[in-house]
C-alpha cells in the first residue's frame, strides 16, 4: 500500500474518531439554528415602546397619528416637561416657540432615545406636516386617507439581468449579498479552523519527536501531504455531514408541516387577529421557494467545493510549514503565523466590499489573485454566472488557484522538510527563505 | 564485506561544516560504535547513512550498490536520539501504523508485533495509550519498532539511556541475538563502558571530522602509555632506576610507566634482584572513556588556546 494512503488513513481515522470532532459535527448546524433564531428575538424583544406626551396647544394635533408600534404619540395638556415620566410617559415633545413659523421640535427624556427611534419620531412627524399641509391645499381627509392607503406599498421594483442572446433571469440582489456572504464566511472560518488543524498536527509531531522516526520511513514531503490531504478528508466529511444533517432536518419539519397545516395556515390568514403569525409562516415558504430556485445552486455548490478545497490547499502547506519550525514557544507560533493570516483577514474585508459591487476592480482583482479568491470568488458567484463573474474570469480564478497552491506547496515543503528536524533554534522567515535555494 | 562504505561524506550547515570528509565502513554482522562528543556531527552522519538528508558531497555504498533511499529504507531500523511517539495513539496501532510506513503489510506486521510483544512481555499494552507508559516501557515499544521489519542495518543512537538496568540488560540481549542472526547495529551514544562492553569497531568523530577508526582492541593497544601494576605482599623501597617512572603509589602496588627501550620483563628483573615477593604483575589499558576525553578534549583545549593567542595578537 502506498505509505502517503496509510499516512492519509491515520490522519483522517484518528480524527474522525475523537469525541471533539462528533461533537462539533452535531452541534454546529444547531449552533447556528440557535444563533439565527435568537439574534430574531433579541432584535424583537430589543425594540422599545416610547410613550411621548405631546401637549395640547401643537398645531400638528390634527394630522399627528401614530403609525408605528414603537412610538406612541399622547396628546396630553396636564404634561410638561418636568412631569412626563411621573405620567408615565417616555418623553416630552417640546416646540421651540422662538419664533411662530418655527419648525423645531425638542424630545426631553431621562433616557437617550435609540437612533431608530428618533428616526422613527422624525419621520412621524415629517410626515404629519406633510398631511397637514395638504390638508390646508383644501385636500379633504377623506381623499388623504384613501390615497395613502393605494400608495403603500403599490408599486414593486424587480431587477431582471439580460445577456447579450437575450436570456434572462431574475436578480435578486438580497439573496445574492446571503448566499455570497454565508459560503465566504463559511471558507474563511473553515480555512482557519483547519489551518490551524494542520499546523497544530505538525507541531505535535515535531514536539514528541517522532517527526525523525517517520522521516526515516517516509519522505517528509509524503508526511506533509499525508496531513494536510487526510485533514481536507475530515473537513469534507464534516460539510457532508452538516449537509445530509441539514437536509434530514428540513424534511423532518415539513413532515411536521403536513399540507392539514397547511390548510391550517391559509383559514388562520383569513383571521386577522391571528393572521400575522400565519403571514410569516407563508412568506418563509416563499422565501425557501425563492432561495431553492433563483439562485445558481448547480454552479454555487461545486464552486464551494472547489474554492474550499483550493483555499484551504493553499494555505494549509503554508499553515504546516509555520509548525514545522515553531519550537516549544506558542508565542513564536502566533508571529509567524501572521505572514499568513493576514491575507485571509485581508481577503474577508475584500469579500465584504465586493459583495456590494461584484463588478469593481477590488472584487476582479481579489477574485483573482489566489491568496484571496477562495473567499472573494463566492461573493461574486452568487450573483450568477456570468452575470456576477463572465466565465473566463471563474476559469482563470480557478485555474490560478490551482497553480498557486501547486506553488505554496512546494514552497512550503522545502522549509518543512528542513525544519521538522531542527530544534532549540528560533528561525525567522529570512532564513525559510535561504532554505529554499537549497537543493535536495 | 562491508554493509555500509562512506566515501568522502561531507554535509555543511550555513553556520557550521557538520560533517566534514569523512570516510569509513562498517562490516557486515559486526556491532559498530559511533561516536563523538555532543554536536560533533553525529546525527547528521546516520541521518544521511539512513536516508533523511542527502550528503553535499561524498557517496554512501548500501550493501554493495549505490545506496538509494528510497529502496533500501525498508533495510534499515533507525532509532534517533530524539524519539517519540503519538501520545494518543493506543500502542497496538501505533506500531502497526510505524511498521506498516516501513513497508510491511498490516498482516505480516501484526503477527511480527504479536510475536515481539509476547517476548518482551507487552501484550498486555496493546489497548493503552503512550501517555499511560513510563519513559522505559516506551522505549522498549520503540525499540520493537525499530527492529520490527528485520532490516538489515540498525542504527541505535543512545538506546539505553532512560532504562533502568534490568530493561537494559533485556534489551542488551536482544542486540546480540539481532547481532547474531546477521543483522549489523550502528550504537551511537557517549556511554564509553557500553562500548567497551558491546561493540567490536569504533569510530571517534568531533567537529565533523574522523579522529579515531579501529577495533576496539587495537584502539586501546595504540594508546596504551605502557603503564604497569605491580603488587607486593611487602611493598619494597624504591631507589632510582633507568627502567622505569614510578606513577602512583597504592596500598599494596606501585603503577610504573616503562621507559622507552625497557621491557615489562626489566621492570620483574629489577624487583626481583631487591628480593621483592610480586603478587601480580599487569599492564594497564586505557579505557575508551580516557581516550575520547583524551582526543577530544585536546583538541577543544589547542582550539581554545590558538583563540585566545589570536585575540591577544
Amino acid at each position: 500500500m502506498n505509505k502517503t494512503f496509510i499516512i492519509i488513513k491515520r490522519e483522517y481515522l484518528s480524527r474522525v474518531k475523537r469525541r471533539s470532532f462528533i461533537i462539533s459535527t452535531f452541534l454546529f448546524p444547531i449552533f447556528i439554528i440557535l444563533f439565527i433564531v435568537g439574534s430574531v428575538l433579541i432584535a424583537v424583544k430589543s425594540r422599545e415602546l416610547i410613550k411621548i406626551a405631546v401637549p395640547n396647544d401643537s398645531f400638528l394635533k390634527a394630522s399627528l397619528k401614530s403609525d408605528s408600534s414603537s412610538v406612541l404619540f399622547v396628546f396630553d395638556p396636564s404634561a410638561d416637561q418636568t412631569n412626563f415620566d411621573e405620567k408615565g410617559y417616555t418623553a416630552y415633545l417640546k416646540p421651540n416657540r422662538d419664533s411662530a413659523s418655527s419648525k423645531k421640535y425638542t424630545i426631553i427624556s431621562r433616557k437617550q432615545i435609540g437612533l431608530e427611534s428618533m428616526e422613527d419620531i422624525r419621520r412621524q412627524l415629517n410626515k404629519a406636516y406633510e398631511d397637514k399641509l395638504l390638508l390646508q391645499r383644501n385636500i379633504d381627509k377623506k381623499t388623504l386617507d384613501s390615497i395613502s392607503a393605494a400608495s403603500d406599498n403599490a408599486i414593486k421594483v424587480n431587477n431582471t439581468t439580460v445577456d447579450k442572446t437575450g436570456k434572462e433571469r431574475e436578480a435578486n440582489a438580497g439573496l445574492a449579498y446571503g448566499i455570497g456572504f454565508g459560503s465566504g464566511l463559511l471558507i474563511y472560518i473553515t480555512m482557519f479552523i483547519f489551518g490551524a488543524m494542520v499546523m497544530r498536527g505538525v507541531m505535535e509531531e515535531k514536539m514528541n519527536r517522532i517527526a525523525e522516526v517517520i522521516v526515516s520511513s517516509v519522505k517528509p514531503f509524503q508526511l506533509m501531504m499525508g496531513k494536510i490531504v487526510g485533514i481536507a478528508a475530515v473537513g469534507l466529511t464534516q460539510f457532508l455531514m452538516w449537509i445530509i444533517l441539514i437536509i434530514i432536518l428540513t424534511s423532518a419539519l415539513q413532515l411536521f408541516i403536513s399540507p392539514d397545516t397547511m390548510h391550517h395556515i391559509q383559514d388562520v390568514q383569513h383571521n386577522p387577529a391571528v393572521g400575522q403569525n400565519a403571514t410569516i409562516a407563508t412568506n418563509l415558504m416563499d422565501a425557501k421557494a425563492k432561495i431553492v430556485g433563483g439562485a445558481q445552486w448547480e454552479i454555487i455548490i461545486p464552486c464551494f467545493f472547489f474554492y474550499f478545497l483550493g483555499g484551504y490547499l493553499f494555505y494549509a502547506a503554508l499553515f504546516a510549514s509555520v509548525g514545522s519550525v515553531v519550537n516549544e514557544d506558542p508565542q513564536e507560533a502566533q508571529s509567524l503565523m501572521l505572514p499568513i493570516t493576514m491575507p485571509i483577514i485581508f481577503s474577508f474585508l475584500i469579500l465584504s466590499t465586493s459583495i456590494s459591487h461584484p463588478n469593481s476592480p477590488l472584487a476582479f482583482w481579489g477574485s483573482l489573485i489566489p491568496f484571496s479568491s477562495p473567499i472573494v470568488m463566492m461573493g461574486r458567484l452568487a450573483y450568477g454566472v456570468p452575470e456576477g463573474v463572465p466565465w473566463w474570469q471563474l476559469f482563470l480564478s480557478m485555474a490560478l488557484l490551482v497553480a498557486g497552491f501547486i506553488f505554496t506547496t512546494w514552497f512550503a515543503g522545502k522549509i518543512y522538510r528542513t525544519g521538522i528536524l531542527l530544534y532549540g533554534k528560533r528561525v525567522t522567515w529570512k532564513e525559510m527563505m535561504k532554505w529554499l535555494r537549497r537543493s535536495s | 564485506m562491508p554493509i555500509v562504505e562512506l566515501h568522502n561524506l561531507k554535509k555543511y550547515f550555513a553556520t557550521q561544516k557538520a560533517v566534514d570528509d569523512i570516510s569509513f565502513s562498517i562490516e557486515k554482522g559486526s556491532i559498530f560504535g559511533l561516536l563523538g562528543p555532543n554536536g560533533a556531527g553525529k546525527t547528521t552522519l546516520i541521518r544521511m547513512i539512513t536516508g533523511i538528508f542527502f550528503p553535499d558531497e561524498g557517496q554512501i555504498v548500501f550493501d554493495g550498490k549505490k545506496f538509494d533511499p528510497t529502496n533500501d529504507i525498508i533495510n534499515i531500523g533507525y532509532m534517533p536520539e530524539e524519539r517519540g511517539l503519538y501520545k494518543k495513539m493506543k500502542i497496538g496501532e501505533q506500531a502497526l501504523y510505524l511498521a506498516q510506513l516501513k513497508g510491511l503489510s498490516r498482516n505480516s506486521a501484526m503477527e511480527k508485533i504479536k510475536e515481539w510483544f509476547v517476548r518482551l512481555e507487552m501484550q498486555s499494552w496493546w489497548n493503552k495509550k503512550v501517555e499511560d507508559l513510563s519513559k522505559g516501557m516506551s522505549q522498549k515499544l520503540q525499540f520493537v519498532t525499530t527492529v520490527l521489519h528485520e532490516p538489515k542495518l540498525i542504527i541505535l543512537d543512545e538506546p539505553f539511556s532512560g532504562l533502568d538496568p534490568l530493561n537494559t540488560n533485556v534489551i542488551k540481549d536482544e542486540i546480540y541475538k539481532l547481532s547474531k542472526k546477521g543483522a549489523t547495529i550502528i550504537f551511537s551514544t557517549h556511554r564509553m563502558e557500553q562500548v567497551e562492553e558491546i561493540c567490536n569497531h569504533i569510530v571517534l568523530i568531533n567537529k565533523g571530522k574522523k579522529i579515531l577508526d579501529g577495533s576496539v582492541k587495537q584502539v586501546k593497544q595504540d594508546f596504551k602509555e605502557n603503564l604497569f601494576s605491580i603488587g607486593f605482599e611487602q611493598m619494597p623501597s624504591l631507589n632510582g632506576t633507568p627502567v622505569f617512572d614510578l606513577i602512583a603509589t597504592k596500598n599494596d602496588s606501585y603503577v610504573v610507566k616503562i621507559k622507552e627501550g625497557n621491557k615489562p620483563n626489566d621492570v620483574l628483573k629489577y624487583f626481583l634482584q631487591q628480593n621483592a615477593s610480586i603478587n601480580s604483575f599487569q599492564e594497564l589499558l586505557p579505557s575508551l572513556n580516557d581516550i575520547f576525553i583524551k582526543l577530544v578534549e585536546g583538541t577543544s583545549v589547542t582550539r581554545q588556546f590558538l583563540r585566545e593567542e589570536t585575540l591577544q595578537k
